[in-house]
């Protein structure tokens, strides 16, 4: 069985937080990412994996170069993450707005 | 549709925002929140205790079947009728530890209103507790009828 590393781990990192920033604007190489940062580009290499294995980076091989760029698909698992939150709040109010409703229509 | 609540949570942040309009006048949202019988219908809550004014506090307490599912419970700090709640809420036994909201109400129009809820975790890592609680529970309900799909298929 493979580990799978969780994504909000991964995105609790400030580091690996604005690894996704930089990338965001364009894909970019891991020797030009690395350069925003004063850590080693071994430790760069690791955060990039990390963000990898959650499927919140992908590759992409253009000549010798190896580019990394957003994946969407991970990108979209945090948005759905709200989602359910987002819906319990609205279940929540929805039934606020009948009770208050029923109170208002009886006030009349 | 453009939905009618809305959550603004930005990444690397401790603190989201939940806004919503009702088709209700801001008086009724106000009276939603602050008396017991309404609290108690709309949260599906009992109210133990609720003492509305500035530094008054709060007891919520849930059962389902008989057995008490959680405890809340927090301090009023600030309380301006029909505008303005400041509050702290703190769900019992969780990660998510005790939050600080400032709860806005706005008039629209006679019938309509705003509510802009902001709330304050500890850490963002709290406020990540707070965001995976209905996400585990949704995840939990879709492991259980996976389950039950395989029991009667054995």
């Amino acid at each position: 069985m493979k580990l799978r590393r969780d994504v909000f781990q991964a995105i609790a990192d400030p580091t690996r937080r604005t690894i996704i920033t930089l990338v965001a604007a364009s894909a970019m190489t891991p020797s030009a990412i690395a350069e925003n940062f004063d850590y080693s580009r071994q430790t760069i290499s690791k955060h990039i994996q990390i963000l990898t294995e959650c499927e919140l980076l992908e590759q992409e091989q253009k000549g010798r170069e190896i580019y990394y760029q957003l994946n969407p698909k991970g990108m979209k698992q945090i948005a759905d993450f709200i989602e359910p939150f987002r819906k319990m709040w609205d279940e929540r109010f929805n039934n606020l707005e009948t009770i208050m409703k029923k109170h208002q229509s009886k006030l009349k | 549709m453009e939905q009618k609540t809305n959550i603004n949570a930005l990444e690397g942040k401790q603190d989201l925002t939940i806004t919503r309009e009702f088709d209700l006048p801001v008086e009724l949202v106000y009276k939603a929140y602050t008396e017991a019988e309404f609290i108690a219908q709309w949260m599906g809550t009992n109210v133990l205790k609720l003492e509305n004014r500035n530094h008054g506090s709060y007891e919520f307490e849930t059962s389902y079947d008989g057995n008490v599912m959680f405890k809340a419970n927090g301090t009023i700090h600030k309380l301006i009728p029909n505008q303005e709640m400041v509050r702290t809420f703190e769900m019992e036994n969780t990660p998510i530890g005790v939050q600080l909201e400032f709860l806005n109400f706005e008039k629209v129009t006679e019938d309509k209103s705003k509510l802009t809820i902001q709330i304050i975790y500890k850490s963002e890592k709290h406020r990540a507790a707070q965001l995976k609680l209905p996400f585990a529970y949704g995840l939990n309900m879709a492991h259980n009828k996976l389950e039950e799909v395989l029991s009667i298929q054995q």
